[in-house]
């Protein structure tokens, strides 16, 4: 039993946390939702008075939005789907017995750790470059024209790039859900005939759905975020200005501060929806 | 009753997964194929793989142009503060929930995870501003506070899954044999919590050190970490690929070395113990 006096020390040693992380949240958000009612144009003149609801009405209405919601939209359902879909016949395919099967796991897991500057870099010009890129090289083997990749396919490198850095997180978390799959109900189902495929349909992916949903609620959360691959790549051109991005150019770029809180906020509850579904399920795992 | 796998299958397995790890690996190995050769063969068409004069040519003229140790230095500067501080105030934290949880504990964890939720874009310009006002725009000093902040969460929900898994009991028998608090947590706890701190540690570095948000809007020529030198890149003058691939594989080798030290600690930490 802690006692009363080891309760107020534990009490005193959870304060900092919660004061730090408190000011963290509460200080710059509330400064946004303030700027977000307010004409404000730090390079044209500052404030210029209070405008209610307008830069709401006018973020949403301007002609960059349904574009970027739709690039946002496109980019994360891409990289959602490439990452979990492959994710899951990579975690199977590293679950079975093979030679050298940590090496193998090394080399998929790397692409988590290169900083999205290289990748996005290392990616735009050794191997998307139209003149000396891979890719190019490759392309004209074959006899064919080389693609125009960021800005002909800006959309498809994009989601490319991003799947790249992160399948081998996809892959590492479903690839321990498996490892936690009973072994004998598979042999059992195997044994009594069952096919792969049923034995994938019915015992491994209802074991792997609770991962698969947090895979996706946190790739999510990152992904509505990604900025560094566009800013070193397209910069936003060629379609693939997402939300963060179209907020990031106006908030910095084109410093109307009013205008991008107002986005600010939007993405702020955006991301929360996806916030509040991950934490139900995390929750529910802290009461077991 | 072990699954007999006849080798036949296992060969098949082994050349299906060497060929997608291969892959998928082949970008970064490129990279550190290209940092050795000239600029001439970076891009020769078709390209050169193994056979060509290598040369440590790229990895001098980067360290020279760009006072390349500065951005390391940086990196490490950053990436290692915020882990060091972000450790002294999650450590006590994740402590206290774990092993003298109130009725509010669950709510102030998820709390603490929802701030980790918290879209940076929303809040550039406050940060941007009073960055400003404080004079923290482009200093170390400010760049390690963001990262320590926005990555308390992770610190404190990490070592609060390892803390929980220390028996009580244990605890409960030191109390009873009157440790105080102080030799509780020293003699104690420290012992049994050292995997569990380091493993945090661990990752909290890797997090800070590829972080490319804030080190990309908060930071100029002086405090700039190797994120934001790398994105110095992406407007190169001429011949380049050579010396992009040098610095590139310089600023991800402690860290590709340091990841796969930690690729269980990454699904613990990156799921906040929802898949263990």
């Amino acid at each position: 039993m802690s006692t009363k006096a080891s309760r107020f020390s534990a009490r005193l040693m959870l304060a900092p946390a919660v004061i730090l992380l408190l000011g963290w949240m509460l200080v710059p958000l509330t400064l946004t939702l303030i700027f977000s009612f307010q004409r404000y144009l730090p390079l044209r003149g500052g404030f210029q008075g209070w405008v209610g609801f307008e830069n709401y009405a006018r973020f949403v209405s301007s002609s960059a939005f349904w574009p970027a919601i739709q690039a946002t939209v496109i980019i994360v359902g891409g990289v959602l789907l490439i990452t979990v879909i492959l994710g899951i016949l990579l975690a199977i395919l590293l679950d079975q017995p093979m030679w050298g099967q940590g090496i193998v796991r090394i080399l998929v897991i790397a692409p988590f750790f290169v900083m999205p500057t290289v990748s996005g870099l290392v990616w735009k010009n050794m191997f998307m470059d139209p003149n000396n890129g891979l890719l190019s090289h490759l392309w004209r083997y074959f006899g064919a024209d080389p693609v125009i990749w960021l800005s002909d396919a800006s959309m498809l490198s994009i989601i490319l790039i991003v799947s790249w850095q992160w399948l081998p997180f996809a892959t590492l978390i479903l690839l321990t859900a498996i490892q936690s799959l009973d072994s004998e109900q598979l042999e059992a189902a195997e044994m009594d005939g069952a096919p792969a495929l049923s034995r994938f349909w019915h015992i491994i992916l209802p074991h792997l759905s609770r991962a698969i949903t947090i895979v996706i609620l946190i790739q999510t959360i990152f992904l509505l975020a990604i900025f560094a691959e566009i800013f070193v790549t397209t910069q936003g051109s060629f379609g693939t200005r997402t939300l963060t991005y179209l907020i990031f150019q106006r908030v910095l770029e084109s410093q109307n501060v009013g205008l991008g809180s107002a986005g600010g906020i939007y993405a702020v509850i955006l991301a929360n929806i996806f916030a509040l579904l991950l934490m139900r399920i995390v929750g529910k795992n802290l009461d077991r | 009753m072990a699954r007999s796998v006849t080798t036949q299958r296992k060969t098949l397995n082994t050349a299906l997964a060497w060929g997608i790890g291969l892959v998928i690996f082949f970008p970064i190995l490129w990279t550190i194929l290209t940092s050795f050769k000239t600029e001439a063969q970076a891009i020769a068409d078709p390209p050169v793989w193994f056979f060509f004069d290598w040369t440590l040519e790229n990895y001098r003229v980067v360290q020279e142009r760009s006072n390349y140790n500065r951005f390391l230095w940086n990196s490490i500067i950053i990436a290692g503060g915020s882990t060091i501080l972000g450790m002294i105030i999650a450590i006590p934290a994740a402590w206290s929930m774990a092993f003298v949880p109130s009725n509010r504990t669950k709510d102030i964890l998820l709390w603490m995870l929802s701030t980790k939720m918290l879209p940076a874009v929303g809040v550039l310009y406050p940060i941007y501003l009073i960055f400003i006002q404080l004079g923290l725009l482009d200093t170390r000093i400010g760049l390690t506070i963001i990262l320590m902040l926005i990555n308390l969460p992770i610190m404190v929900w990490m070592l609060y899954t390892y803390f929980k898994e220390i028996p009580g009991e244990i605890l409960e028998a030191a109390r009873m044999d009157g440790a105080g608090l102080r030799e509780e947590i020293l003699y104690v706890l420290t012992p049994m919590a050292i995997p569990g701190i380091a493993s945090t540690v661990l990752l909290n570095i890797i997090l800070a050190w590829n972080e490319a948000f804030w080190t990309l809007n908060l930071t100029a020529a002086r405090a700039a970490p190797l994120t934001a030198f790398i994105a110095s890149y992406s407007s190169p003058e001429g011949l380049f690929y050579a010396k992009l691939s040098a610095a590139s594989t310089m600023a991800i080798a402690p860290i590709l070395i340091l990841g796969w030290f930690s690729q269980k600690q990454l699904v613990r930490g990156l799921t906040f113990g929802a898949v263990k």
